[in-house]
């Protein structure tokens, strides 16, 4: 039977899941706006492709944050503050990006355009880098001490395995969002986002194949989950072939999910080889976070399943429908709200 | 710099920003669903127009709010990480429920509402702002229950140096909550009513679109009066449950050394020296202090002097007096301006009876535009008189702010913080303050610019209704 602590634990990952799929795909969009766009329109294009749901995916990384104190204060506590700099950069980017949206199309002015489009550019690109690399430092592991403090320097958050995770989910989400570009648009751009997105598979699959042999050979995670681990390796690849696949044939749909799916894949990998810990101390493995010591009582875990288990679904709900309410393709001559 | 004092003006800095755009976005999302209805219900398109020319307004500003919000939930454990860890199980509770009962729901009903005025029914559209109305008061609700645990902490229990949730039930019903919810709710639904005032007043001394700021002044000042009104009644229900559960809080927004004497003056100005511990110089009105506190004209209030001595007792050594001054001005001012909100609003509604507000009454309509200030001031000055007439603790009794702050967080990274975040933050506020005179000079019949260089879609509605 699952403890709660292992469902806490998996909750988690499920709310990572979800952000990075959804909020994966508009930060994705959010760089195409200064890669694939070509004039103002196309851009607002771009924007209004996403207008009506990133500020809904963005919640799903406040839940997890939420989800985290809740459960795993421990964890909260000592990640949230040990990764104080590149958290308060992750901030700055999304206050950037968030405002920009609203912002841009309020003047009718060049260089003020410009300038939101640099804060939605960066803004889209910043979080999923640094997201990377908070996720590949959990998993090589940080100076956390006895007191569960994390003293970290500035190379044991940025090094070369921690970059390459940060390139890596940055990658991913630009490719995952030239497919969903791919989706909600027509005519020119979506002919253009769909020829990069081609053209970007090949350095993602070689990113891709990096990230594995790299946590292979930087981390320990691979000894107690090698199996595991191969198995999603394996699936992973299969849904990264299958993306090309139906991108070639142009079921864009199912090429997307299929993007999603490694997404997702890499995060079930990364839980999956923390597990149980939450956190690797690179001092002892006797100071590792763990699903036990970083964890909330039962009761308070009893609440929370309760009411989590009930919120969810209106939650999933209110949120398919209303991809279902604008599954309209957006195009030059549509409603452009921003 | 000591970490500690960083800690703490980062997070006065921040949560103080913030909380101008709550109550706005609480406020104002109320009175457009209000105005939404009346479309819906009475089917004039002045009313649609109302809610899309407020609405704009509101999404400059929910932006700002959402944004800011974020680190809200971040800073606890990046500044406060030892807190986190005492209370998270109890205190993490309320904040992840607020953001999957609340912030899913204005979040996704938000973005249905911005895009969907062609593509929803009527009623389903007017349904989406009523779902973002009440998420906003469901996110108030739930981060309220975590800041009322602060103030007064129930429904624990201490195990292994830290604290339990025993009872969520406890944590809900928790006494503080129901005093505290509806005074913050009813005060931001003052502050977007008499932003709506203010900026209709501006319109109609300029005398644009006189009609139709006429019609949304009506409406606001309704809710203005009525909210202000509720707002100080609640207020004066928290006073007595301070006096129970935060004596010392009491105390010090009296500027009360000694005991007061039965029954109880009420010290309107004084000066106070915390050094001292004596006042030099001050005004009392007899019996008013007894009345606040009990709603009788008799009963004694205890002095900070007798606390002080309670606590040493009680906690140890150290010093249980938070800062006088500030607890003791920041109550008066949030009095006056409330005060003075109730008088604005009521004559504004005379006006309106006698049938005056047909031609400009000059004084009275300038006197709205400065209006807009007056929540804000009260909102602000009464969350300073809650979160420092608490200190030194974090949680009341529990845990003290000292204990509170990250250890591992160096005096360079907050100080780099705080520039950062002050710096974005006040960029953010110029924008949004050029974004609404923009908006409000434009007025509600600006032809809208994010429908131009376009014609319409065909197979759209409005083109259906353009070709036939």
């Amino acid at each position: 039977m699952l403890s709660l602590n292992e469902l806490w634990f998996i909750l988690v990952a499920v709310l990572f899941i979800g952000f990075f799929f959804l909020e994966g795909f508009d930060f994705g969009v959010g760089m195409a706006t200064g890669i694939l766009a070509k004039n103002d329109t196309e851009r607002r294009v771009l924007i209004n492709a996403i207008g009506p749901f990133w500020d809904g995916n963005e919640v799903w990384l406040l839940t997890a944050g939420g989800a985290i104190f809740a459960a795993f204060p421990n964890w909260y506590a000592t990640m949230f503050s040990g990764y104080y700099t590149p958290l308060v950069v992750l901030l700055l980017a999304l206050i950037a990006r968030g405002v920009a949206f609203e912002f841009r199309g309020k003047v009718q002015d060049d260089r003020w355009k410009k300038t939101w489009d640099v804060c939605i550019f960066i803004g889209s690109l910043l979080p999923p880098f640094l997201l990377g690399v908070v996720f590949a430092g959990f998993m090589k592991g940080l100076p956390i001490d006895g007191q569960m403090e994390m003293r970290a320097g500035l190379f044991d958050m940025v090094n070369w395995y921690t970059l390459v995770g940060g390139i890596t989910v940055t990658v991913l989400c630009f490719v995952h969002g030239l497919l969903f570009t791919v989706l909600r648009t027509e005519g020119d751009i979506q002919n253009r986002a769909r020829k990069l997105a081609k053209q970007m598979l090949y350095p993602l699959a070689a990113l891709l194949a990096l990230t594995g042999i790299a946590t292979y050979l930087a981390t320990d995670i691979f000894e107690a989950h090698g199996a595991v681990l191969s198995v999603l390796a394996l699936l992973g690849l299969a849904a990264f072939l299958l993306a090309g696949y139906f991108l070639s044939r142009k079921r864009d749909g199912w090429a997307f999910g299929m993007t999603g799916a490694v997404i997702a894949l890499a995060i079930v990998g990364v839980f999956a080889g923390l597990f149980p810990n939450v956190m690797i101390s690179s001092i002892d493995t006797a100071f590792n976070l763990t699903i036990h010591n970083a964890a909330s009582g039962h009761y308070s875990l009893k609440v929370m399943t309760i009411v989590a288990v009930s919120l969810l679904p209106f939650v999933l709900g209110y949120q398919i429908w209303s991809y279902f309410v604008f599954h309209k393709r957006v195009h030059e001559k549509s409603h452009l709200e921003y | 710099m000591d970490p500690l004092v960083l800690a703490r003006i980062q997070f006065a800095a921040t949560t103080i920003f913030h909380f101008f755009f709550v109550p706005m976005s609480i406020g104002l999302v109320f009175m457009i669903a209000v105005m939404e209805t009346m479309y819906v219900v009475k089917g004039k398109e002045v009313y649609k127009t109302m809610a899309k020319f407020w609405g704009k307004l509101f999404l400059i500003n929910f932006a700002v709010g959402v944004v800011t919000g974020i680190l809200q939930e971040f800073q606890f454990g990046m500044n406060w990480s030892d807190y986190s860890r005492f209370v998270g199980d109890v205190f993490g509770a309320p904040l992840a429920i607020e953001a999957l009962a609340a912030f899913f729901l204005e979040s996704t009903f938000m973005g249905l509402w911005i895009f969907g005025w062609e593509r929803l029914s009527k009623k389903v559209h007017l349904l989406c702002i009523w779902l973002v109305s009440f998420g906003t008061t469901l996110s108030a609700l739930w981060i309220l229950a975590a800041n009322s645990f602060m103030q007064h902490p129930v429904g624990f229990e201490i195990n292994n140096g830290r604290a339990e949730m025993n009872d969520f039930f406890a944590l809900i019903a928790n006494g503080q909550l129901w005093v505290e919810f509806p005074h913050t709710v009813l005060g931001a639904l003052a502050t977007g009513s008499f932003l709506i005032c203010g900026i209709s007043a501006y319109k109609m001394l300029k005398k644009k679109d006189y009609a139709f700021f006429k019609n949304s002044f009506k409406i606001a000042v309704i809710v203005a009066l009525s909210s202000s009104f509720l707002t100080a009644i609640f207020g004066h229900q928290q006073a007595q449950y301070l006096v129970e559960t935060q004596p010392m809080k009491m105390a010090a927004s009296e500027g009360l050394w000694g005991k007061s004497g039965d029954p109880a003056p009420w010290t309107v100005v004084a000066a106070i020296d915390p050094k001292t511990k004596e006042n030099k110089y001050e005004i009392k009105i007899p019996y008013l202090l007894s009345f606040l506190s009990y709603s009788k004209l008799n009963g004694e209030v205890k002095g900070m002097n007798e606390l002080q001595a309670e606590y040493t007792q009680k906690y140890g050594e150290g010093n249980y007096i938070p800062p006088v001054r500030t607890t003791f001005w920041s109550f008066r001012i949030m009095v006056a301006a409330g005060s003075l909100m109730i008088l604005f609003a009521a004559y504004g509604l005379y006006l309106w009876m006698r049938k005056k507000m047909d031609r400009p009454n000059k004084g009275y309509l300038r006197l709205m535009l400065f209006g807009i200030s007056l929540p804000y001031i009260a909102n602000t000055s009464g969350w300073i008189m809650t979160e420092f007439g608490r200190q030194p603790w974090t949680v009341f009794g529990l845990m003290t702010t000292a204990d509170s702050v990250s250890p591992n967080v160096t005096a360079g990274q907050l100080l780099f913080s705080i520039i950062a975040f002050c710096a974005i933050y006040t960029v953010l506020a110029v924008v949004m303050v050029f974004l609404w005179v923009k908006v409000i000079k434009q007025g509600p019949y600006a032809k809208d610019h994010s429908d131009d260089e376009h014609s319409t879609d065909p197979f759209g509605k409005e083109g259906y209704h353009a070709v036939s």
